[in-house]
């Protein structure tokens, strides 16, 4: 039984109660403090809806009693929403984004914000206002990133503090550090989810999505997550299926593309993880078809515009007039914006927002933003192409493991390179999945799988089968023991 | 391509952000390494390509036209740094005349 569905069989069976469980998921984060991977705790509200859940039942709360946290982008009303930036270092939101309302009505108990990479820009959770999130798995002379931008959420749920995080994902901030930390991580399709109230980096791109534990655990909590929401214009009115259900989907027969990784230049042991991992996926009846991603390393440059340009516009409604940091000495208009913003940003920030600006402005915007939004057109259009010869693509997620602590900062220009597998399913508006696939040097390898639009099902179901025939989801960081260990008699 | 001085100051002026030399010396290398990034773009014929702006069905969904939101001014104004009634206020933005 997966962790999820363990904890809420003993919350049915009272063998624990939803206060003893949300204390200990706190404690659990306390003890685990030097992570760095929650930012802002909220648990004095958490035990508030936990004695809620207690005194009046949680019937109809699928979720009830279940402690989780949310990625620093969600708005949670009353609750410190920063974004990792010093820009929103003591914004309070006055309500709450969608996800944040629904997992709260399943009776989801948040226990406060994860860090992350500054407005999501990053993929080593080391550009945060609250310093780096550390990876469960690091050696202890050794310190690795957790990945990002998600880091935070990807780190508590590895190091067994939560059985969920909310996460979110532009060019694989779901799925990469999911990877990196030996967890699962979904990405749901563009439009699956409503954004309403996640702050925005780059909104063609933007999906919000869950780290967890396993696929089972991620089907469980995405029904709560999944469906239309009128306040958010690009979320589709589709029926949302039964995630759980669908789960049992046999593997036979079922076609994966396999694109070509070897010369993608990506490490010796994670090429040797995914064949592996491919290997079982065959042998339980699923078929390997070799494919080629076109355009894959010009993606990485499409990715690089498109996100940055809509960055750039984004971002500008923080001018600290109406909320967020503001300089304090301006002299005029112009210095005020000049200054509260070259305080309020970091240095990623900045560099995104001036590549934005250099690729919008006049001379280059042909050159750059339309002909990267072409090429996004092909890349759709490949994948639709592809997706009518198979029913899954697979590669790895990252191309190598975890790096150490301090190579994004020093060179965070290779580090867009190591995005490589993950932009195209952002760019194309694609579910994937990040699935624990083995080791190298004691450090978590993630596979990917990639489905066509709305087929969250499809991916979850080849996920779980292959977790039912693997341990790498199991496999937790030295040292730290099972959620459940010392809980109410649960065995660990 | 090789992005100058002044390119790098007159994007940071369009971003409204302020820069120091140092800053600026530091975005110019990395501006640089960017475009030849982007040089990859140029590796795939776009010729006669719509943009695809957002992925998916770009129809929108329609909902009744009636007043959903509420007067929550008090609120959101308590958020910002400096407000009068209902204005929010910014450094004077015209000098006086002598």
């Amino acid at each position: 039984m997966s962790a999820l569905l363990s904890l809420l069989q003993a919350l049915e069976n009272k063998q624990i109660t939803a206060r003893e469980l949300t204390q200990h998921a706190i404690e659990r984060a306390q003890a685990q403090g030097a992570l760095n991977a929650l930012c802002t705790d909220s648990f004095t509200q958490a035990n508030a809806q936990a004695e809620q859940i207690d005194a009046h039942g949680s019937a109809g709360q699928r979720l009830g009693g279940i402690p989780m946290a949310h990625k620093d982008l969600f708005c949670t009303q009353g609750v410190r929403t920063s974004c990792g930036s010093k820009m929103l270092r003591e914004f309070v939101p006055p309500y709450s984004a969608h996800i944040v309302d629904t997992l709260a009505q399943a009776g989801a108990i948040s226990i406060g914000k994860t860090n992350m990479d500054e407005f999501a820009m990053g993929s080593s959770n080391e550009f945060s206002d609250f310093g780096a999130c550390i990876n469960p798995w690091s050696p202890a002379d050794d310190l690795r990133v957790p990945g990002g931008s998600s880091g935070g959420s990807a780190a508590l749920v590895a190091a067994r503090v939560l059985p969920f995080a909310t996460a979110s994902d532009t060019g694989g901030s779901i799925r990469q550090p999911a990877a990196f930390c030996g967890v699962t991580g979904i990405k749901p399709s563009y439009g699956r989810v409503s954004r309403f109230g996640m702050i925005a980096y780059a909104s063609s791109l933007d999906q919000a999505g869950v780290i967890a534990e396993s696929a089972q655990d991620c089907a469980l909590v995405l029904q709560h997550m999944a469906g239309f929401d009128a306040r958010d214009a690009t979320c589709r009115d589709l029926p949302v299926p039964d995630y759980s259900a669908a789960l049992n989907g046999s593997l036979r027969g079922l076609r994966i593309g396999v694109a070509r990784f070897d010369q993608s230049g990506a490490d010796a042991a994670v090429i040797d993880a995914t064949r592996a991992a491919l290997a079982q996926f065959e042998k339980l009846g699923a078929q390997l078809i070799d494919v080629e991603i076109p355009q894959q390393q010009a993606a990485i440059a499409c990715y690089y515009v498109i996100a940055p340009c809509e960055a750039s516009s984004n971002l500008s409604r923080f001018d600290g007039v109406r909320y967020g940091h503001r300089t304090p000495d301006a002299k005029s208009l112009q210095e005020h914006y000049e200054k509260t913003r070259a305080e309020g940003f970091g240095a990623e920030v900045k560099r995104r927002i001036l590549i934005g600006c250099y690729a919008l402005s006049s001379g280059y915007f042909d050159a750059y933003f339309l002909r990267a939004q072409k090429l996004r057109r092909l890349i759709a259009q490949s994948y639709a192409q592809l997706f009518q010869r198979v029913d899954l693509i697979a590669t790895p997620t990252a191309p190598h493991l975890a790096p150490a602590m301090g190579a994004g900062v020093k060179d965070p220009i290779a580090q867009y390179l190591a995005d490589v597998f993950t932009v195209g399913a952002n760019l194309a508006g694609l579910p994937a999945m990040s699935v624990p696939c083995g080791f190298s040097n004691a450090l978590p390898i993630g596979l990917q799988l990639i489905a066509p639009a709305f087929e969250e099902c499809r991916l979850l179901a080849a996920a779980h089968q292959f977790q039912l025939h693997s341990d790498y989801h199991r496999a937790r960081p030295p040292g730290v023991e099972a959620f459940a260990k010392g809980l109410g008699g649960q065995k660990p | 391509m090789t992005i100058s001085i002044e390119t790098v100051k007159r994007m940071a002026t369009l971003a409204r952000i302020s820069l120091d030399g140092a800053d600026i010396s530091a975005l110019q290398r990395d501006l640089d390494r960017v475009l030849a990034l982007f040089a990859e773009l140029e590796s795939v014929n776009v010729d006669g390509v719509e943009p695809l702006f957002h992925p998916g069905d770009p129809s929108l969904t329609l909902r009744t036209d009636v007043v959903t939101e509420v007067d929550q001014r008090t609120q959101f104004q308590s958020l910002a740094a400096e407000t009068s009634g209902d204005l929010y206020l910014v450094p004077k933005v015209l000098e006086s005349t002598p």
